[in-house]
This record gives structure tokens, C-alpha cells and sequence, in this order.
């Protein structure tokens, strides 16, 4: 039975008892306690069920390279799943409850995967891909996908916020043990800005719990003043409960804080570093061994952290089984805790340094050359079954106990190091992969900027990092071990587990590498080993030298798999940040906005801004809306907001050549108060921009884009001005923000404008396509006389902070005239009324203006501009093209959108032939039935001819073909 | 503890062209890239190679007269004050507030130094007024920096060592 201890625990704080419930079960706890060790303190060893097999599972480790023990905290609005139980702090009155079993942890009905493990091996999930085929689809991918995938995932939407931080340093380090604050204390005395990050919140890695001194001082006294001195230095910013997530080029490293108190739950800092110093520590590896995953074996090490930091023994026999020095300091830990230790099986032929000394003196049996050949028992560790280390496995002993405790020696975590490109270096003699200092990750000058340190570095010992200052117990030599007995059958193989979170034993990698799977990546991929949560913090060396060995290739040969970011999971949550809720995304507002709100806008999201698609009122549906504000600006005043339209002014003395370039029509020759409208093409050929251009002066325009072209088309410019035409003088300025503008449109839009006052606004001042710069109603404003909707209109530009007052003087002069603000769906109709292409619509980056029939906006006499090549390409340049004309269904109904134009027959791909598509439909209040605007297969040739679309279900559409203008093709009104 | 100001009323004239003329029309002297310069409560900051803005009170009459000033010049003029939202940021937090939002080195940052970068998702300008700092976004998305700013000051600040 795992249990509290009387005394001890450096952690946790025993005046202050806390308790929570572990799947209902009300279990006590001290402050300072992780979930791990408050469950082991209570008797709670069995923590999980294993991902594949539903194996009973307790913690291993007591870090962050623990597999087994994840577990589901919080409820409601703060569940969390897949939380490693052995780094989570224990909270009081926070639940907790285990995973991936039913209907309960102890009787899992799951288990029996395990039972018939043996017809589920490595690959089994590819296998069923390949056949039976339909045993997939029916049997194998529901049961797959049942089983899939670890925690369940919140249902309730998170009620924590977090946040993020830039930061800034000369020297980042990660990881506060021993070398970590040396190189910290190192970095911050010449002066540099330094940022020390610990992912626990305690200081000092291991040294505290391992022994020995520094400069003649317990290792944990050392570490206290070593940080205080770190605290008080102003140019050092110390962040314990912070992992060093992942570094990324150019010094770019993420860290991850997890926040103590109210506020935001966790913190995720964007550091710019320019040296990261990774004093990571290293990671203890398993002994691969039959049964190593019974609840109760653990590692050696993580058996004294609970031990010395938690007050808590993971039993009260525990056999020590290893294949170096270091897990004898476990088996002296545990004894001076009082505990048993009744034999060490280590897997040395040879062990006589100065802690096995020390061991045996304290009379305990030490076995050399032995191993375990099994463990003894179901649900937990009830004894080990004692073979050679050199042979098959014959039982020579049974000895009972009831933890076991193993090392299979030490691997440097050297993931952050990896993240960018660092390479490593096999250690033979040491048995481990360890940073190759000549080879470290580049920044952009081709220097390397992150190194190592400590026992990330390969120096496991404090006497490696500190030298002199320190004394530890000299340490033999370590034996590779990668499986336990090296001549162990398959029977011993199938029960061994390299990864544990995955269920991958040392049976699966051999298949694997049996069936061809020779890669480390390919073998990774094929048995999931080194997947998931963990990422293989374990099982990455025991299976690439178990892999290495089924090859009989030497192990730096085969190699590692790639390490990626982050060092452990980073919650959806902190990558958010403050995206979220009313900070989601920017939503950009114009200066009528608050107006449009408070007056029944319904909202239409056009990129990032809102803009209304029409104005409710009362009782009224969305589409009465649109009919009621389509009929005010045919027949008397609409008002529209369109501040969102791009506003470029380009100016210089070559603004007009510079124009001739970008628009396919002729800018150049527009007189100074005349409009022009304008395509935009790219080199391709393709219309990506239209808009009316205003000469403001003989050196100035302002160029109108579309609301979703405002920025693009600026960027678009700068980058032929920056970039090809360096030698133009000419700037571009987007004013887009600056103005607002309203459009005021239909019959009465004169008499409005002129009841404001303050301008001549009249045909013969201010005729179609001029515009003029005034006062209007005591606004600056500058009064454009254009027109998108075919009737008398004029938008009028005042600077945006007197976009509202200009709004309310428009609706208050034009109360007599029932002035009607409308939304875009009305612009919408209005336009189709009149003919008129809208991008987005009857474009989308195929379309030339040509096929719009827009030939006349296409200047013959320019020798270039943008797309003027592409367009006398073969294919663009075919009269076999979709180009655009009206269509109108017979019975006045409105054609789906988007619906095909239906052709004769089916096309080498078994589809039916299509000639066209429509591009905009609506019904037309004005017209009183259905109008449509669509590109047909050389569609103006085919006027008057009854054309059939498909429909998604039910009968075809039938439509006669017609010119796109349905309103006032003669004008009248437009020049009114 | 930091206290978010929506500023009012601040005049900007966006002057284009070279730098050394542009600063002379204005009557103050050229600012130093990435940096501003001020004098007599106006401030010239630099945004570019051929690009300064000009802080101002009476925008509207200042351009103006920048134009007369530059005519016959390659330059161009625009009062865009109307465009920008300004908030100021204060208290000994104010830094480590806008850290949070802003990929900036407030540790580094020169007092007359003026940052064009972005605030969470939108682009925006800052840089050190008084003991805290002023930020300007686009207008458009005045409530969205606003309620931003307000979330992040209402959170216990991280440190910014130096700021």
C-alpha cells in the first residue's frame, strides 16, 4: 500500500489539510501536494487505464514525463482533461475523476482489449484499412472511433480568461535547478537582461532531493540563497511555474505560466531571446521488463521525490532494480524513511562504487547480474519473479514486495535544444544522447543561440556542474539495458512496455521492424510509439535502441525522432489568449455605426467590418426591409452609409502615369473635379478592383475601392511602388478612415442637398461624374456626383468625426422626402436593377472585364497597364468564354444562386455539361419579379434564347436570356 | 494598477516625402528613424523613409498651411486625424499592461522612440507620453482596442524589467 509518511515532505506544508473528491471519493490532502502524490498518500495507486489495452495504470514518474496518471480536473466551465496528475497542484474542493475507463476505474470493462492484446499489435489499425473492406466501415471505424482520443473534451465553455506577454532578454534560461540558476547568476552579472523560467513552483531541479553539497552546504539551502539573490537583481525576471515550451528561430522561445490567485488562469509569454540556456535536467528511463507497468513500479527516482518531497512512500517493501549507481541513492532514501528495500537486482555483472557500498552496508542484499523476469501480480505489484540478466528469464527467486523501483539510467532533455535544429550526439560510454555543442540551432547571423547546461548538457552529477564546490558519491558506470532479461522470448517482449501512454511494448517495435518498418519515423508512426500527451518522454531511447537492436544497426544509426514543441501540452486556452468574447476579432466600426444599432440595423459581417443589410422595423421581415428600401431610393431619398469604401489618394507628379498602369482605362486625361470609374486587373489579367476616381488636383486622385479592397489595393500599390516602379514619384495615402460618406440617392437627392446648404449642387454645376469640395450644412465635405444605383445620387464625404452630425442633418432635411436609410442588400438590388458588376460577385479572380462586357473601360491606346498582356492570351483572348447577361425566368420567380447554366450531355468526368452560372439574383421590388445576372457561354450572341438551370432538387430552371440592364436603360435617371 | 484615457481632439498630419523638407516646412526638427522629435507641444514622429507624423492642435489649419509650404515639392499632405483613436496608458503598470498586447520591448524603449506595431490583432502606434505611453489604432476599431486595453489592465501586470 502506497501511503503518507509520519515526516518529511519538503513540499507540502501539514498544518494546512486540504481534501477533494477523486471520482467521488473524498481523498485528504496537504498544501503543496500534486494530485499524484495526495492519491498515493491515500492509497489511490491505481490513477489510469491505459489508451489501447485499458491496463491498470499508476503513476511512473513524478514530473512531466508522466504517462499514466492523466486525469480530468475541474467541472463545468473549468474541466480540464488530460491533466498529468504528478505536476497538477492538489486543490481544495477542486474534483478530480480518471479517464478512459468504464463504468469504473477499478472495473474497466475495457480490459478486455488486453485480453486480446495479442490480436491487436503494432499496425493492427492500418491493417484494418486493407481488409476485409467491409468490415471497415461497419465494424473497425465505429469501434476506432469510440475508442479513440484520451480525456473527454469540455462541454462548457471556459469561465477562465488568460493572456499573453511579449518579453525581451538578453539570456533566457530555462529550467531552475542547479545550473540553471549558475547560468542565471553567470548571465545576470554581466549585466544582461535575464529571464529565468522553472517549470515547477520550487526551485533547485533535483539537487535538493539527490544529496550531496555545495560549497559545504545542503544542496537545498544553497538553492534558497541562490534564488533570493536572482529575486533581488533588476535586471533578472524570475517565473517559477513556467515550462519552456518550445524555441523557434531567431530566438523566439514560448513559455508557459501557469498564474497563482485571481485574474487570468495562465500566462503564455512570446520571448524574443537573444541566448536560451537549457538547463532542462534529463529524464529517468524505464527498465523494459514484463509487468514494468503494474501499478507500483516506478521510477527510482520519482520513488524518492515522493519520498522526500511529499512525505509519501509508494510502499513499504520496494525493490530497487537497476542498471546503474544512481537508483541505489532511492534505495538510501527509502531506508532512512524507514522503509524496506529487500534486495537490488542490478543488471550489472559489476557494481562496486561508493552508493553501492553504502547500500549494502545498511544490509540490503545486492543482487549483480539479476533482473526481473516479471512481475508478480494483477492490479499492483505483489512481488518480482528474480532471472539472470544474461539469459531467458528461468525464475531463480520470487521476492515479495509491493513497489519496485527502476532506472534504466538517464536521458538529458534535450527537446528544447532539438525545437530549432540542434543536433545530439550518442554518448556510448554513458548511454545517452547528449547536445553536440558543435551543432547548435542557428540564428541569423549562423551563430548557434541556445546551449546547454547541467544535466540537459549530459553533466548528471552536481560534481560535473560545480566541480570543486561540490561533493556528491562517485558514480560507476552505467550498462545498457533495453531489455530485462537481454534474452528474453516473446512471451517476456509482448509484456514489456516502452511506451506506456500508447501501449507499445518491445513486441511491437520488433514487429515493426519485422514488417519493414526500419525508419525511427516510419516505426514511430506504424506503432504510436512516442505519441500523444507525453510525447515519449520515456519510451523515445528504450525504443529507438530496441528498434536499433531488432536492426542490429548501432543506435546513433538509427537516430531519434524529430522533437517538436511544445515540452509539454499548452492549453488551447493560453494560445488564444485574449481572443475571446467581445476580443475575439477586431470588428471595425464606421462613425455611423452606433446610429445603424440603435435603429434596427440587421448586421451583414463585410471583412472585419458590420455593416447594415438592412434597417428593421417594427413587425417587418428581413426581405419587406429590403423591398421598402429599395422603393424609397426609386422613388424618393435613400441614405447609405459608405464610409467603408476605400479611400486612396495618389499623388505626385507621375499620379497620373502611375494610374495609367493600374486601372485598364485612362486616368491620366481626367480633368481636375471629373470622376471616372475604373477597373483594376492583376498581371494575369483577372479584374480584382473597380471603383469611381476622383482628380482631386493636376498632381492628386483618390482612388475609390471596393470596401473589401481598401487595404489590399493600397498594399497593392505600394508594392508596384516600392518594388518595380521605384523610379515613379508618386505616394499613396489610404484615407480610408479619415471620411465619412453617405450616399444620398433617388429623386429627391438634390433637393435634400440643397435644403443643407452651402454648395451649388445643381446639373449645371455639378453635373453625372463631377465632384466638387465645399461646406455643406457647415461641414467640410467633398460632394461626388455618382451613382451605383442608376438613380440621382451624390455621396458626400465629411471627416469621419462629423460623419453622424452630417447623417442626422440628411434625415432631418429629408423628413419631408421620407429619407430611407438603407442597408447593402438594397445597394445590392439596386445595382442588379441597373446592370452593374459588383467584385465578389459577378467576379472571383477568373472573370476579365471583357466578359462583363466592359470592353469600353479597356484603353486601345495605352501601350501598358496591369493584365494587359494576360488578357491577349489564346484563352482569354476566345470568344468562347462565359461572358455576362440578364436572365429572367418566365414566371417572375427568383433564380437559385449560383445555379448552372445546364449544356448538352456529360463530360469526360461522367458530369453534366454546364455553359454558365448565374452570378447575382434577387427580386426586384422596382421591376415587381425575379432578375438575375449570369455568365453565360458566349452569352451576349444568344439574346431572346430560353436557356435551363439545374436545380439542387426538384425541376430544372427555365430563363430567357436579356441584357443585363433592366432599369432605365437609357439613363434618364442616372443623369437626372 | 494602470488607467486607460480615450484622448480626444489630437491633431495628425500625415506628411510623405523627404524627410529633411518635410520637417523644415513643419518648423521642427527631423526626427531620427524610429524616433520623434518635439518641440513647442507639436512632435514630428518618423513612420518611414518618406514618412512623418505630425502631432498637432489645429490639424485642419496646420495641413493647410504644410501644403503651401511644400508646394512645388514632392510631397503630399493629409490631415488624417478623423482616421486614429488615442488612448493614453498610465500608472506603474502601464507598461507591463500593454506587454500583454503589444510585441514591444518596453524595457528598450527610448524616450523619444516611437513604435509602429500592432495590438493584438490590429495595427497600432505607441510610444512614451508623460510617465505612461500613448497608443493609436484606426478608428474602426476604437471599441475593440478599448475593451482590449481594459482587459488587460484590469489583470495583475507581468514585470517589464526597466520600463
Amino acid at each position: 500500500m502506497s501511503m503518507r509518511l509520519g515526516d518529511g515532505g519538503r513540499l507540502i506544508r501539514r498544518e494546512r489539510p486540504i481534501g477533494f473528491r477523486f471520482d467521488g471519493r473524498y481523498v485528504r490532502a496537504y498544501e503543496g501536494d500534486t494530485l499524484a502524490s495526495a492519491l498515493l498518500a491515500g492509497g489511490h495507486l491505481l490513477q489510469g487505464r491505459s489508451f489501447k489495452y485499458h491496463r491498470p495504470r499508476g503513476p511512473v514518474a513524478a514530473g512531466p514525463e508522466e504517462p499514466n496518471a492523466l486525469m480530468g480536473v475541474g467541472e463545468g466551465a473549468r474541466f480540464t482533461p488530460n491533466v498529468r496528475a504528478t505536476t497538477e497542484p492538489a486543490r481544495d474542493g477542486v474534483p478530480v475523476r480518471s479517464q478512459n475507463a468504464w463504468p469504473s476505474l477499478d472495473a474497466d470493462v475495457g480490459i478486455v482489449n488486453d485480453w486480446a492484446a495479442r490480436f491487436l499489435p503494432a499496425g493492427f489499425y492500418y491493417k484494418t484499412f486493407i481488409h476485409p473492406r467491409p468490415l471497415w466501415k461497419h465494424l473497425f471505424e465505429p469501434v476506432i472511433r469510440r475508442a479513440a482520443g484520451l480525456g473527454a473534451a469540455p462541454t462548457d465553455g471556459d469561465a477562465d480568461r488568460y493572456e499573453q506577454c511579449y518579453a525581451f532578454c538578453d539570456t533566457l534560461v530555462v529550467g531552475g535547478g542547479v545550473a540553471g540558476l549558475l547560468a542565471a547568476r553567470e548571465a545576470a552579472d554581466r549585466g544582461e537582461r535575464v529571464i529565468l523560467c522553472e517549470q515547477w513552483g520550487h526551485w533547485g531541479g533535483r539537487a535538493p532531493v539527490d544529496g550531496g553539497t555545495i560549497d559545504g552546504r545542503d544542496p537545498g539551502d544553497w538553492v534558497k540563497d541562490a534564488v533570493e539573490a536572482l529575486d533581488g537583481a533588476e535586471n533578472v525576471t524570475l517565473l517559477p511555474r513556467t515550462q519552456g515550451a518550445g524555441v523557434y528561430d531567431h530566438g523566439y522561445v514560448l513559455l508557459h505560466e501557469r498564474l497563482e490567485g485571481d485574474g487570468p488562469r495562465e500566462r503564455l509569454w512570446r520571448v524574443r531571446a537573444e541566448r536560451v540556456v537549457v538547463a532542462a535536467g534529463a529524464v529517468e528511463r524505464p527498465l523494459a521488463f514484463a509487468g514494468n507497468d503494474r501499478p507500483g513500479v516506478m521510477l527510482a527516482s520519482a520513488v524518492r521525490d515522493y519520498v522526500v518531497n511529499w512525505g509519501v512512500a509508494p510502499g513499504d517493501r520496494t525493490v530497487v532494480v537497476t542498471n546503474n549507481d544512481d537508483a541505489y541513492r532511492t534505495a538510501l532514501t527509502l531506508l532512512d524513511a524507514g522503509l524496506q528495500v529487500p534486495a537490488v537486482l542490478d543488471a550489472r555483472p559489476k557494481a562496486d562504487g561508493a552508493l553501492v557500498a553504502a547500500v549494502e552496508a545498511r544490509g540490503v542484499p545486492v543482487h549483480r547480474g539479476r533482473g526481473v523476469a516479471r512481475v508478480l501480480g494483477r492490479d499492483r505489484v505483489r512481488g518480482v519473479a528474480v532471472c539472470m540478466q544474461a539469459g531467458e528469464g528461468a525464475v531463480l527467486q520470487e521476492i515479495a514486495c509491493d513497489a519496485v523501483a527502476m532506472s534504466g539510467g538517464w536521458s538529458p532533455a534535450v527537446h528544447l535544444w532539438s525545437h530549432c535544429g540542434g543536433k545530439l550526439l550518442w554518448d556510448e560510454d554513458r548511454a545517452m544522447f547528449v547536445p553536440d555543442p558543435d551543432r547548435p540551432p542557428t540564428g541569423a547571423d549562423g551563430e548557434g543561440f541556445v546551449s546547454c547546461v547541467g544535466a540537459a548538457a549530459g553533466a548528471l552529477t552536481l560534481r560535473e556542474i560545480l566541480g570543486d564546490r561540490a561533493e556528491a558519491a562517485a558514480e560507476g558506470p552505467i550498462v545498457p539495458v533495453w531489455m530485462m532479461p537481454q534474452g528474453a522470448g516473446p512471451k517476456l517482449r509482448a509484456k514489456a512496455f516502452l511506451d506506456y501512454q500508447n501501449d507499445v511494448k518491445v513486441s511491437d517495435v520488433r514487429l515493426a521492424a519485422q514488417e519493414g518498418f526500419e525508419s525511427v519515423e516510419h516505426a514511430k508512426r506504424y506503432t504510436t510509439l512516442g505519441m500523444a500527451t507525453d510525447q515519449g518522454k520515456l519510451s523515445n531511447i528504450n525504443g529507438l535502441a530496441t528498434l536499433a537492436g531488432a536492426l542490429d544497426a548501432p543506435i546513433p544509426a538509427v537516430g531519434t525522432t524529430t522533437f517538436r514543441p511544445p515540452w509539454t501540452p499548452v492549453t488551447f486556452g493560453a494560445l488564444a489568449g485574449e481572443a475571446r468574447g467581445e476580443t475575439f476579432q477586431p470588428l471595425r466600426k464606421t462613425p455611423l455605426h452606433g446610429w445603424h444599432e440603435a435603429n434596427g440595423a440587421h448586421w451583414e459581417p463585410v471583412g472585419q467590418w458590420r455593416r447594415p443589410y438592412c434597417y428593421l422595423r417594427d413587425g417587418e421581415s428581413v426581405e419587406q426591409a429590403v423591398h421598402r428600401e429599395v422603393r424609397a431610393a426609386r422613388t424618393s431619398l435613400g441614405l447609405l452609409d459608405a464610409s467603408t469604401l476605400g479611400k486612396i489618394v495618389v499623388s505626385g507628379p507621375d499620379a497620373g502615369r502611375f494610374l495609367d498602369l493600374l486601372y485598364t482605362n485612362m486616368m491620366s486625361t481626367l480633368k481636375p473635379g471629373r470622376c471616372r470609374y475604373g477597373l483594376m486587373c492583376d498581371e494575369n489579367g483577372f479584374l480584382m478592383d473597380d471603383g469611381v476616381v476622383a482628380r482631386l488636383s493636376d498632381d492628386a486622385f483618390l482612388c475609390h475601392t471596393t470596401t473589401g479592397g481598401a487595404d489590399r489595393i493600397h498594399a497593392w500599390m505600394e508594392d508596384w511602388l516600392q518594388c518595380e516602379w521605384w523610379d515613379l514619384k508618386v505616394h499613396a495615402l489610404n484615407l480610408t478612415e479619415q471620411f465619412a460618406q453617405i450616399a444620398v440617392v433617388g429623386p429627391k437627392a438634390r433637393e435634400v442637398l440643397e435644403a443643407l446648404g452651402g454648395m451649388d449642387v445643381s446639373r449645371e454645376a455639378l453635373p453625372f461624374m463631377a465632384w466638387a469640395e465645399g461646406t455643406l450644412g457647415g461641414i467640410p465635405a467633398r460632394v461626388f456626383r455618382i451613382s451605383f444605383s442608376g438613380e440621382l445620387s451624390y455621396e458626400v464625404a465629411v471627416p469621419a468625426n462629423r460623419g453622424r452630425e452630417l447623417w442626422d442633418a440628411l434625415r432631418e432635411a429629408g423628413a419631408a422626402h421620407d429619407a430611407t436609410p438603407y442597408g447593402t442588400e438594397a445597394l445590392h438590388v439596386l445595382r442588379a436593377e441597373k446592370g452593374f458588376i459588383m467584385i465578389g460577385d459577378e467576379t472571383d479572380g477568373t472573370v476579365i472585364p471583357q466578359d462583363l462586357g466592359l470592353d469600353w473601360a479597356i484603353s486601345k491606346k495605352k501601350d501598358d497597364f496591369l493584365g494587359k498582356r494576360g488578357q491577349q492570351r489564346t484563352h482569354l483572348a476566345d470568344p468562347d468564354r462565359w461572358k455576362l447577361v440578364g436572365l429572367l425566368t418566365p414566371d417572375g420567380s427568383v433564380l437559385p444562386d449560383g445555379a448552372y447554366v445546364l449544356g448538352e450531355g456529360i463530360n469526360e468526368n461522367g458530369q453534366r455539361r454546364v455553359q454558365g452560372r448565374v452570378t447575382s439574383t434577387y427580386h426586384s421590388p422596382t421591376l415587381g419579379r425575379g432578375i438575375a445576372m449570369a455568365l453565360l457561354h458566349r452569352g451576349p450572341d444568344r439574346m431572346g434564347e430560353t436557356i435551363r438551370l439545374g436545380a439542387l432538387r426538384g425541376e430544372d430552371h427555365v430563363a430567357e436570356v436579356v441584357s443585363p440592364v433592366f432599369y432605365d436603360p437609357e439613363g434618364e435617371k442616372l443623369h437626372g | 494598477m494602470a488607467e486607460v484615457a480615450r484622448v480626444h481632439g489630437l491633431g495628425m498630419v500625415t506628411l510623405r516625402g523627404d524627410p529633411a523638407e518635410l520637417a523644415d516646412a513643419a518648423g521642427l526638427p527631423a526626427p531620427e528613424m524610429r524616433m520623434s522629435a518635439r518641440a513647442d507641444g507639436e512632435a514630428l514622429l518618423w513612420m518611414s523613409p518618406d514618412e512623418l507624423l505630425l502631432v498637432c492642435d489645429d490639424a485642419p489649419a496646420r495641413a493647410a498651411a504644410l501644403v503651401d509650404a511644400l508646394s512645388g515639392r514632392f510631397a503630399t499632405v493629409a490631415d488624417v486625424s478623423d482616421a486614429r483613436a488615442v488612448f493614453d496608458v498610465t500608472g506603474p503598470d502601464a507598461a507591463g499592461t500593454l506587454a500583454k498586447l503589444m510585441p514591444v520591448d518596453f524595457g528598450a524603449l527610448a524616450p523619444e522612440e516611437v513604435r509602429r506595431t500592432r495590438m493584438a490583432q490590429v495595427a497600432a502606434a505607441c510610444w512614451r507620453e508623460g510617465e505612461g505611453y500613448r497608443v493609436v489604432c484606426f478608428r474602426s476599431v476604437a471599441d475593440y482596442a478599448d475593451a482590449l486595453l481594459r482587459q488587460a489592465a484590469a489583470a495583475p501586470a507581468p514585470p517589464v524589467p526597466g520600463a
